[in-house]
């Protein structure tokens, strides 16, 4: 089981999220080139290490948090926290 | 050009058949090993990166229909560790769109013939596929398949509930089902395939052929200068090369970055089980996409259970007990008499998801790096038809027709592919 420190409601299961992915700057549409707007659609960076991702508390505070996350070993820590954990 | 590479069996790899069997059954003398190993090479005229199904099939196909021997193929692991070795092994071509059944149906035309081209048993059994539809919208896709899959002239055809029964005793296809069977597409050329033996069987028929596989070789850099590949750095030594391919899954997004590519690709673990072998009672492949959820009976007698990928993008193989719970729940909600059943063990393979459930294939602005990447849950059953193809795009300089759709420039003309209702869960 995988837990998502949420802010408001403390240390949830994961299963309680929506995943929502990388935070990215939503381009204005009506200045944007087409090509700018394809990579905001589609390009991800798709880290293989820590990330900052959003995820949705959709069965719970319904609100959005920011979590850090090892893509490799899915372990989670709060956005904000950079100081990289010690070595077990 | 073919018949040049159908002639050389350069390096004399000994014929399997009943007969050496036989021979080596009565005398006591070791098989050859399927291929060998070499130093690395200074230079290559093609360095292939990923030795998976796909990086293999693309070096045996430019060898032997382009004659391109030159070939180097690299692999950070062991040959067929990644995807190649992860996935269920279903092969079907019952896809949604005309560019994807035809694509499809040339690979399982391709597979038909594997086992007599490679000279290697891939145990390919055609069982029949059957995709349950559980509500009127899904059964509504399951039509249009059908049609766009007979306009295409493959075997598909909706079936009703009695049918399911017929292919399917322990089916459960009452209205007590939690999920009631409304029918199902019935595709009977799909089936399943030994996927090792499918991957063994592709590198020895390339090894024969003069073509390099290097094990435990991992691509540390790719040169570019000027908008054109120069090479690429390894832990084994540096290699120049005009051509590169990156022919890896999992990893596609991290390769094609150090050529400062970058690719509409997120990666996602999809997690899959076995149980233990019990008599053979199953007898088709059968997939519900409502439940997340496909069951294939193997040779040896185990139930594979495959399910969709997982809901948030990761790089951990790690299985999950949720998944190991939704799943048995979802297969014992179709069949309750598998109740008693054990799960021998758990895994998972990585898989690059593109944003229109289709691959990424030929060109991307650097000059002589291609991609074949983005094969989400469906890179196994396309493997020969993306190996012969890639060996054309990279023989040519130009992407054939079959793979003209899946060109990475789609995403800024925006001319998505759309396989979404055929590829999602659906094996």
């Amino acid at each position: 089981m995988i837990l998502l420190p949420c802010p408001w409601c403390g240390l949830r299961d994961s299963e309680e999220f929506g995943y929502v992915g990388e935070p990215r700057g939503r381009p204005n549409p009506l200045t944007t080139t087409t090509e700018q707007w394809r990579d905001y659609l589609y390009l991800r960076r798709n880290a293989a290490g820590w990330t900052t991702e959003r995820w949705y508390h959709r069965m719970g505070c319904r609100r959005y948090l920011l979590v850090e996350r090892d893509t490799t070993t899915n372990v989670v820590r709060p956005a904000g926290q950079v100081a990289p954990e010690p070595e077990p | 050009m073919a018949e040049a590479g159908r002639r050389g069996r350069r390096h004399g790899a000994a014929r399997y058949s009943a007969l050496a069997l036989l021979k080596h059954g009565v005398v006591d003398h070791p098989w050859a090993p399927a291929w060998r190993t070499h130093e690395l090479k200074r230079t290559y005229d093609v360095v292939i990166i990923g030795g998976g199904i796909h990086g293999l099939a693309t070096a045996y196909y430019l060898a032997r229909n382009h004659g391109i021997t030159d070939v180097a193929v690299l692999d950070k692991g062991y040959l067929g560790g990644g995807g190649s070795g992860a996935n269920t092994a279903i092969l079907r071509s019952n896809y949604l769109t005309p560019e994807g059944v035809r694509f499809y149906d040339r690979s399982l035309e391709l597979y038909r013939g594997l086992a007599a081209d490679l000279n290697f048993n891939v145990m390919f059994s055609r069982k029949g596929h059957l995709t349950l539809a559980h509500s009127d919208s899904s059964l509504r896709t399951m039509r249009w398949r059908a049609e766009v899959n007979k306009v295409c002239g493959v075997d598909s055809e909706v079936i009703g509930p009695p049918d399911v029964q017929r292919l399917v005793p322990q089916m459960d296809v009452t209205d007590e089902a939690r999920y009631p069977i409304l029918g199902a597409l019935y595709h009977p050329p799909g089936g399943i395939i030994r996927h090792d033996a499918v991957v063994w069987g592709y590198a020895r028929a390339a090894d024969s052929l003069g073509v390099h596989l290097h094990q435990d070789t991992e691509v540390t850099g790719i040169d570019v200068s000027a908008g054109k590949v120069q090479g690429v750095r390894t832990t084994r030594g540096d290699i120049s090369a005009p051509l590169v391919v990156n022919a890896t899954a999992g990893w596609a997004t991290l390769v094609a970055d150090l050529a400062g590519v970058r690719l509409p690709v997120q990666t996602f673990p999809l997690q899959a089980a076995v149980t233990e072998p019990v008599k053979p009672f199953l007898r088709t492949v059968v997939v519900s996409g409502t439940l997340h959820v496909y069951v294939s009976q193997t040779a040896r007698g185990e139930l594979v259970f495959g399910a969709s990928v997982d809901p948030f993008a990761s790089y951990s193989t790690r299985g999950s007990l949720e998944f190991t719970e939704g799943l048995a729940g979802h297969v014992l909600a179709l069949m309750p008499g598998l109740a008693k059943l054990r799960l021998l063990r758990q895994w998972a393979g990585l898989c690059d998801m593109t944003p229109d459930f289709a691959p990424i294939m030929g060109p991307t602005g650097v000059d002589g790096f291609l991609v074949d990447v983005g094969w989400g849950t469906y890179g196994f059953k396309a493997g020969p038809v993306a190996g012969e193809t890639m060996a054309e795009c990279v023989a040519s300089g130009r992407p054939p027709e079959l793979i003209a759709s899946f060109g990475l420039d789609r995403f800024a003309q925006g001319r998505l592919v759309g396989e979404k209702g055929a590829a999602a869960v659906g094996h």
